[in-house]
């Protein structure tokens, strides 16, 4: 089955470009939605994509995976205060990109962290994502209650100074974080794949968002990320995710190997 | 070669499954392994370093856009998706849980069926949930071999049952039979 050409023709309809992510994920995906849908062949598919524009942005909502947690790799949070604070307090005022930010449940844990060290009044968090429907879910900031008891322990594993539970109100089913705590998130909609940078930062998170794309993706995205961070910038990565594979390799020095953290060259 | 990987799917009894089977290959056995072992979220990669300790081949972790190699085996990292793509390398994704579990066997079956099509061998060792049943199946109809470990061998029969229920397996064996096999067919031109 080749599915270069529904690709192709999804995005000189709708103009969003998922030809250089990871073939056999897109497969996947691909395969997912023709069963779940009754529909028979790539082309039955490909044709459905075009005259339907409800079934394309169920398609849309398909390839964007939105799998997340708060305080996710707790290590990652741990070595992000002990080794990149101490840098950041060195600023007057501190902008944040959080590329892929999904439901925005990390985006939350970067605004909890930084207001425990003192650093959450000078900054801006820049949260972005290509999902609309992501993206609102995150700017309500309600969450599934079923889920804090995890992300309590993965709080405290990374090393959180309160009580979790003073970041939310619980309503039945569901949580609702603080609004302080949005104070400073600027959520907003941003491609990496068609969009260019936006402003110049001081840290990028981007953690499992680049193991979906090919390495001429991964490498245009790396591209822009460099562009985008001041020098002595810090670039955060998902525990699997490296620069060693891609161009820019050597214009990052390691601040925690294992942790994925980079520091741009100056 | 005749076939050009080798994917295993294992679940609870694996560990020692997987010392069994990976310590009677030889040094010179060139066909690489793939395997999904189902295993908690936050496990970290010590039990990959105990299990190469055992083995005669390089065992080592699946890294994201890592070229697969002949003469090693893979394991796919804790609470990642492994696929193989096209080309031979992997991708690792975080996509939902596929039959509860994450990796999943038939997530990296149905991939690695895609890129090798009739040169992949599919091996089903215990377990107790049915993951690998719809990998195993695909494996068999894009023209690969099938293997699953006899049963009443298998620390947890739940798993090769649910393989052999579903696709007519072309081997039936114990650990140590599979191993011969494999060495057989490694041989092979």
């Amino acid at each position: 089955m080749e599915i270069t050409p529904l690709l192709e023709a999804f995005f000189q309809k709708y103009s969003y470009d998922f030809r250089h992510y990871s073939e056999a994920h897109i497969r996947r995906r691909i395969i997912n939605r023709m069963n779940v849908s009754g529909l028979e062949s790539i082309d039955q598919m490909q044709s459905r994509l075009l005259t339907d524009e409800v079934f394309a942005s169920e398609f849309l909502q398909d390839l964007s995976i939105t799998v997340t947690e708060m305080f996710r790799d707790p290590g990652f949070y741990r070595s992000f205060r002990e080794k990149v604070i101490p840098i950041l307090k060195t600023y007057p005022f501190l902008k944040i990109w959080h590329a892929g930010c999904a439901t925005g449940e990390e985006a939350y844990s970067v605004a909890i962290l930084l207001q425990e060290e003192g650093l959450y009044d000078r900054t801006t968090i820049y949260a972005t994502d290509f999902n609309q429907h992501g993206l609102s879910q995150a700017e309500e900031g309600i969450f599934p209650s079923k889920m804090m008891k995890d992300y309590t322990a993965n709080y405290q594993l990374s090393g959180g100074k309160e009580s979790f539970s003073d970041y939310y109100t619980s309503n039945y089913d569901s949580v609702i974080m603080n609004k302080s705590l949005k104070r400073n998130i600027v959520w907003a909609n941003h491609n990496l794949v068609t969009d260019s940078v936006f402003a110049e930062v001081h840290v990028i998170f981007c953690r499992n968002v680049l193991i979906y794309f090919d390495n001429i993706l991964q490498n245009k995205v790396q591209r822009l990320f460099h562009d985008s961070l001041i020098n002595g910038g810090i670039l955060c990565l998902g525990s699997k995710e490296g620069i060693r594979f891609t161009e820019l390799f050597d214009r990052y020095t390691e601040l925690d190997k294992k942790q994925r953290i980079f520091k741009k060259r100056y | 070669m005749r076939f050009e990987a080798i994917v295993v799917g294992v679940s609870s009894g694996g560990m020692n499954a997987m010392k069994v089977m990976f310590s009677h290959l030889p040094k010179d056995f060139k066909t690489p392994v793939i395997v999904v072992q189902h295993i908690g979220a936050h496990t970290d990669g010590h039990w990959i370093r105990l299990l190469n300790d055992k083995s005669n081949l390089t065992v080592k972790e699946a890294d994201e856009k890592e070229r697969i190699e002949s003469g090693k085996v893979y394991i796919a990292p804790a609470n990642y998706h492994l696929l193989i793509e096209k080309d031979k390398t992997f991708s690792l994704t975080i996509g939902e849980r596929v039959n509860y579990s994450r990796p999943s066997i038939d997530v990296l079956f149905e991939s690695a069926a895609e890129a090798y099509s009739n040169k992949l061998i599919g091996i089903i060792l215990t377990g107790s949930n049915h993951d690998g049943t719809k990998g195993v199946k695909r494996v068999k109809e894009c023209g690969g071999l099938t293997i699953i470990q006899n049963p009443e061998t298998a620390e947890s029969a739940y798993m090769p049952k649910s393989a052999i229920a579903a696709s007519k397996p072309d081997h039936v064996l114990s650990l140590e039979a599979i191993a011969e096999l494999l060495i057989e067919l490694d041989k092979q031109i």
